[in-house]
């Protein structure tokens, strides 16, 4: 791969978003609030040809902007989760806006944006690249998570988020200032050419406020503070949105740091990540047990699967990296079928979302039942369910690599994260039924049909996302 | 070779049969009869299906037979299906039983049908699974499938405390089984391969066969249940519906015995004798302590679990003295047990439909009103003893056997539990059968109905027949138990020839 200075045809995805913000904002800012659904449809349409483009289009694999920007199998893989998460994302909000009458048009262009932020976070190849990318996505987020303004949680969420997100921003940047400083390059090759041999104790501290800015974003712990306040103050498309394709491009860019970046020392943010790893697993096993509210219980529920998924980080190989790869996807699918469940959740034309609504489900809506109660195997890692797999080919990553006691740990805080998944089946199962659900939207049934149909039959023929998978993980490397 | 399709189709047809009513609409009475008969078909079909795989079995090839072989996840993981005589009998006792239980449940099991037949059916497919596979990601993949049925069949239609008993069977079993997991995932990157007729042809070394025994013994001690891991078993039994009881002690405590046969045995010889003084000694403490608390029970059910843990103490004690007797005895052992146990569960059941209480004390003198049931549990409470003429006899008697050649305190200790399971079995007979009929509410009890005859007559010929004809179960599994017997004796003389 050549770098360039400019080369279209390797950012063409990223052009299409970036025209299609532009002229949605332009209609919206012209037409007013009578635009939403114009604007609305156009959102999907760009995030649509967005992704045709990435996933169909004939275009080489290449750098660009000097090095900043990498167009690999890796980096096309990941965005088309993201893309794949925002733009389901999109389509679940429609509904729960207009009931909410939060339907202005910002919220599409919003999306589009952090979206856009997203793929340039997946790209990035030095560490300005990173910080664009970065802010882009997490101002848009910013925003979005405040969009309910007139609702003091919701508020208080946005504003949470917003000073810890600025807090790890901060610290990303000194990170990587500190690490131009011992390397004097911000591009991730140079830093990987610079670093070799024993690390002194400056990039050591260089290291660890990149990979605190970076787990903040993962909201992996000891920096998942703003998770449940968030999941929960959030209006829920808004969570859902949280939930999934930003997850996709905060890990990959974690993924490809340490991977690109800092392959000299490894042993040095290997210790970094497993403890991450450890501790978010247990946080996410042990915090969610208590939950009455769903939304809060899937955000505990996400910081456990994001310690999951750097199980296969700290194998810091191929196959550790092709099992990140596989989990968030797998992880992305179940994600956003919980949440379409969840977006279901409407009684006498209000929506709830305490746990406890779900009583007796499955005799009042027997297949959103079953279809929940699917997530919720597949969630907690039961074979067949493609969960299952998902874990699996972490922790054998971690085995090849040694990793036992990680490993251990892993598996025994996923039997005892199995338990508040099997209380959300029990609810749905064997308690007494409550008053049944208001009819299903047609975009939260299909959502969510749809992911459960992914997750049974991934089984049956899983070389399409493993195969697209192992290539980007070779990518990498 | 012929009949390469049987295995997968003993897959896909209770599959099917659950998809099947899984396209029935409503909850009316005919939608409830529907499911039903969809059910009893497909389970009958199955066991029809799998009596042609059992025409088709060479007894005297020691190899795995009917072999299916697909690649399934890229080079990683194989859809490898096959059956040898260590897995057929399994395979027939599961089909077997899976129509008696849908008979069983008929009329006792009234509400969301359709849903008990469709978990049911999945079960039975991923049991079936369990004994077929030859890929060990895909026997885990059974393995650990089954859980989610048997905990809505547990905690949708259970007792009282289901809630309990399913969240206890299902985080103690799931616990037990990601060891195995681990496990699984350390032979593959040392062998290269999940393939289970290669993985028996592999010698691991010394010390990792030490680790791996002890994840997989995590899993298959507490699916056994082996003490002191049997505590999640008293509790879903007594919750689970009568026929989720006869599955559970019919098939899914075999699946520990059949685990360690397959695995542990085969390919972790060195380290199966190295262990097997501990083994020896919790057979024994779970033969004669869960005994003595079987003596002391006021529940039906519980008693029986407790029975059924006594008699997994012979099962594992018998496989490893790793003699013929002894591991020819455990095979017997499990098959029989699968057969009595289940029927004796099946015997509560009647009891239970009739007086919804499954308290001892509520019982006695049926023999009054009920000569035809009387007899049944008679002769299935004498196999449970293992008097001879009985199934359970020859099971219990060549366990001892091999157990006495392997270590004679061992088999000492053993026999006392035979003393005491015919004290707690006749006992329980005692107090419901005979007796005085003195309790009102028993006079109007009535006898075994065609249903019930239907159900438990089978059992009570096999139980029988195989008492008094054991040849056929120890003509199956001969040739495949002496081969791994074989190489089992190879492979620990090599290592101490080594050693030397």
């Amino acid at each position: 791969m050549i770098a360039t200075a400019l080369s279209l045809p390797v950012i063409l995805p990223e052009a299409i978003m970036a025209f299609g913000i532009l002229v949605l904002l332009m209609i919206g800012a012209f037409r007013g609030e009578k635009s939403v659904w114009l604007v609305t449809e156009g959102a999907v349409v760009t995030l649509g040809v967005a992704l045709v483009v990435l996933l169909f289009g004939s275009r080489p694999e290449g750098v660009t902007f000097n090095g900043a920007f990498t167009d690999d199998a890796f980096a096309r893989f990941m965005k088309a989760l993201a893309l794949v998460g925002s733009l389901t994302t999109l389509l679940l909000s429609i509904d729960f806006l207009r009931h909410h009458k939060l339907g202005g048009f910002e919220f599409p262009v919003l999306m589009l944006l952090g979206t856009l932020g997203m793929m340039m976070l997946i790209s990035a190849s030095d560490f300005i690249a990173l910080y664009l990318g970065l802010e882009l996505m997490s101002l848009a987020l910013y925003v979005v998570a405040a969009y309910s303004r007139d609702n003091l949680k919701a508020t208080e969420a946005g504003l949470k988020y917003f000073v810890l997100g600025a807090l790890s921003s901060g610290m990303l940047l000194y990170g990587a200032s500190l690490m131009y400083g011992y390397s004097g390059t911000v591009s991730f090759a140079g830093i990987a050419l610079a670093l070799k041999g024993p690390a002194p104790i400056g990039v050591v501290f260089a290291l660890v406020f990149v990979l605190a800015g970076l787990a903040f974003k993962i909201s992996a712990v000891p920096f998942h503070m703003w998770t449940p306040d968030v999941y929960e103050g959030a209006p829920t498309p808004v969570t859902t949105f949280f939930a999934s394709a930003p997850k996709m491009a905060a890990m990959a860019v974690l993924v490809r740091v340490t991977l690109t970046a800092f392959p000299g020392v490894a042993s040095e943010w290997r210790q970094i990540v497993t403890f991450i790893s450890i501790a978010s697993m247990a946080l996410g096993a042990f915090a969610a047990i208590g939950q009455t509210n769903i939304k809060r219980l899937m955000a505990y529920s996400s910081i456990g699967h994001m310690g999951f998924a750097l199980v296969g980080l700290a194998a810091g190989t191929v196959e550790g990296a092709h099992g990140v790869i596989v989990y968030m996807a797998i992880y992305m699918v179940m994600t956003l079928g919980t949440f379409a469940g969840i977006l279901s959740m409407r009684r006498n034309g209000e929506y709830v979302e305490n746990i406890s609504d779900l009583s007796g489900l499955a005799r009042t809506n027997a297949p959103m039942a079953f279809f929940l109660a699917t997530m919720m195997f597949s969630l907690a890692g039961i074979p067949p369910l493609a969960g299952f797999f998902a874990k699996f080919y972490v922790f054998a990553a971690a085995m090849k690599a040694d990793l036992y006691g990680l490993a251990v740990i892993g598996v025994l805080l996923s039997a005892v994260g199995a338990y508040y998944y099997l209380r959300i089946v029990k609810i749905m199962y064997f308690d007494e039924p409550a008053k049944a659900f208001d009819r299903q939207g047609a975009a939260t049934r299909i959502v969510l049909a749809g992911a459960t149909a992914i997750v049974i039959f991934y089984a049956l023929a899983p070389a399409p996302i493993t195969n697209a998978a192992m290539a980007a993980a070779k990518s990498l490397f | 070779m012929s009949g390469n399709w049987i295995l997968s189709a003993l897959l896909i047809v209770p599959v099917a049969g659950a998809l099947a009513i899984m396209t029935l609409r409503g909850d009316g009475e005919a939608t409830k009869t529907n499911a039903r008969w969809i059910a009893i078909w497909s389970t009958l079909l199955t066991f029809a299906i799998s009596l042609i795989g059992w025409s088709e079995f060479d007894n005297a090839k020691a190899g795995f037979q009917l072999v299916e072989n697909h690649e399934w996840f890229n080079h990683f993981i194989l859809y490898k299906l096959g059956v040898d005589g260590i897995s057929m009998p399994f395979v027939l006792l599961t089909t077997f039983l899976m129509p008696i239980c849908i008979l069983a449940s008929w009329t006792s099991v009234e509400k969301r049908v359709k849903e008990y037949m469709i978990a049911f059916l999945a079960l039975e497919a991923l049991m079936i699974g369990v004994f077929e596979a030859l890929d060990l990601v895909l026997f885990y993949v059974f393995f650990e499938g089954g859980l989610i049925p048997m905990f809505l069949i547990i905690g949708v239609w259970g007792g009282k405390r289901r809630v309990y008993a399913a969240f206890k069977f299902f985080l103690y079993t799931l616990a037990g089984s990601l060891l195995m997991l681990l496990a699984i995932m350390t032979m593959y990157w040392t062998a290269g391969t999940t393939d289970i007729e290669v993985l028996l042809k592999t010698a691991f070394a010394p010390a990792a066969q030490k680790w791996l025994w002890l994840a997989f013994f995590a899993s298959f001690a507490v699916k056994m249940p082996m003490w002191p891991f049997h505590t999640w078993l008293p509790d879903a039994h007594v919750e689970a519906p009568t026929a989720g009881s006869v599955i559970l002690a019919g098939v899914l405590l075999k699946m520990g015995g059949y685990g360690f046969l397959r695995f542990s045995l085969p390919m972790f010889p060195d380290a199966s004798v190295y262990f097997a003084p501990l083994i020896f000694t919790m057979s024994i403490i779970a033969i004669i302590y869960t005994s003595l608390v079987a003596l002391v029970q006021e529940d039906m059910k519980k008693l029986i679990a407790y029975s059924s843990v006594a008699h997994m103490g012979f099962v594992t004690m018998g496989l490893f003295a790793a003699n013929t007797q002894g591991v020819q005895g455990a095979v017997y052992q499990m098959v029989s047990h699968g057969l009595v146990s289940g029927a004796l569960f099946l015997c509560v059941g009647v009891v239970y439909d009739r007086m919804h209480t499954r308290d001892i004390a509520a019982y006695g003198g049926l023999v009054q009103r009920m000569p035809r049931y009387a007899v049944a549990m008679m002769v299935f409470t004498l196999a449970n003893v293992g008097l001879p003429g009985t199934s359970g006899f020859v099971g219990e008697f060549l366990t001892l056997l091999g157990a006495f050649e392997a270590n004679t305190w061992v088999a000492f200790f053993a026999t006392t539990g035979v003393i005491l399971s015919a004290a707690y079995a006749l006992f329980l007979y005692r107090r419901v059968i005979f007796g005085v009929l003195d309790k009102p509410n028993l006079m109007a009890i009535a006898d075994l109905n065609w249903r019930e005859i239907a159900t438990l007559g089978p059992l009570l010929l096999l139980t029988i027949y195989y008492g008094v004809h054991p040849q056929p179960i120890i003509d199956v599994s001969a040739a495949s138990i002496d081969a791994l017997l074989q190489g089992f004796n190879h492979a620990v003389a090599a290592t101490k020839t080594a050693a030397l």
